[in-house]
């Protein structure tokens, strides 16, 4: 049978590819609800100022899973909603929220100071930590994962509001990114990923 | 004109828009909230209007003794990127109703005269295009509140 050494070799050929791509792959597929996003967006990676004033890098919250939201303190709608949704998704996971850290990181640092930080996230949910820094790290963060923010004209009285991206970006213990989720996504998905991801251990 | 005058002027302006101030016998409120920020950040609110009516009505934003500004915003999500606008106004379709609810319209609260609790109630004066005004009663809610009623 001549046809059948080319296929097996294929064969073959293919099953090394795999246990090649198995090797590399840190991320197990996992069966996600939300936008899966393994391996097409880059690990958590970042030097900030965390809302106690403490120097942070995303390498502080290896084995957890985290929930990054860009916002702003003075944004009085859509901010405060999310991290509100948020705290009902951290009550809904229970015991396995300590698994979590939900980083709201500021696309107004030059308002948003460590200790305004502090007393807005606090007033969400304590596993919330507010990040801030250098406006150039924010931005680079930002753009990082593809999105970006931008300051609006001010009004007369000097405030302002900014433009900035709605969604959660979702990374396993590992700092791998892992899904994303849209306003558009239901509660229940993100509850459903989160409890994947937090159930499956931390370290990929 | 002396600045003087213009002031006596524009008071008997203010006084007399006060007093062709009706109510807006027709717009019925409900779900008035308010969600509490903490320090002086601003503070949105939220109410449904509905227009019991013939004819639509309009809102062209509202006042409070209890903030030195409100402004009527509309929060949207497009591509990707959340935005939040300033509103001339927001119509309420005859027989029909307005929501100002969380992630769409809502009045931002700015420049607190004294610190607001939750659990505390704010009356606003919201004001229509036909002179008319309706003063309702907002519930000020925790931070992580996430509707009228939790």
């Amino acid at each position: 049978m001549k046809s059948r050494r080319p296929l097996g070799a294929a064969v073959l050929l293919l099953l090394a590819i795999g246990l090649l791509l198995g090797g590399c792959q840190r991320n197990a597929p996992l069966p996600f609800k939300l936008t899966d996003i393994s391996g097409h967006m880059p690990a958590l990676d970042f030097k900030l100022t965390d809302d106690q004033g403490k120097a942070v890098s995303g390498a502080d919250y290896r084995g957890k899973v985290v929930l990054l939201y860009f916002g702003y303190t003075h944004c009085p709608d859509v901010c405060p909603l999310t991290l509100a949704q948020l705290h009902v998704v951290m009550q809904r996971l229970g015991k396995l929220a300590d698994g979590a850290r939900i980083l709201f990181v500021s696309v107004d640092p030059t308002r948003d100071t460590p200790a305004i930080l502090h007393a807005y996230v606090n007033a969400f949910d304590p596993h919330t930590v507010g990040l801030t820094g250098d406006p150039r790290v924010v931005e680079a963060l930002v753009k990082r994962y593809r999105s970006s923010f931008t300051r609006e004209p001010a009004s007369s009285d000097g405030n302002y509001e900014v433009s900035h991206s709605s969604a959660i970006y979702v990374f396993d213990g590992g700092g791998n990114a892992r899904v994303l989720s849209t306003p558009t996504d239901t509660q229940d998905d993100l509850v459903h990923d989160l409890h994947l991801l937090l159930s499956t251990g931390t370290n990929p | 004109m002396k600045p003087h005058t213009l002031s006596v002027l524009l008071a008997g302006l203010l006084l007399a828009g006060g007093v062709h101030a009706t109510s807006a016998e027709h717009i019925h409120a409900s779900h008035a909230w308010i969600r509490m920020l903490p320090g002086n950040l601003p503070a949105g609110a939220y109410v449904t209007l509905e227009n019991d009516s013939d004819q639509p009505v309009t809102l062209k934003g509202a006042s409070s003794a209890a903030y030195g500004e409100v402004m009527l915003h509309q929060s949207s999500n497009e591509g990707g990127i959340s935005r939040m606008a300033m509103l001339d106004s927001l119509a309420i379709p005859a027989h029909g109703k307005a929501l100002l609810a969380p992630a769409s319209y809502h009045l931002m609260l700015m420049k607190a005269a004294a610190p607001v609790k939750p659990g505390d109630t704010v009356s606003l004066t919201l004001r229509f295009t036909d002179g008319s005004t309706l003063v309702t009663d907002f519930i000020a809610r925790p931070a992580n509140a996430v509707d009228d009623s939790h």
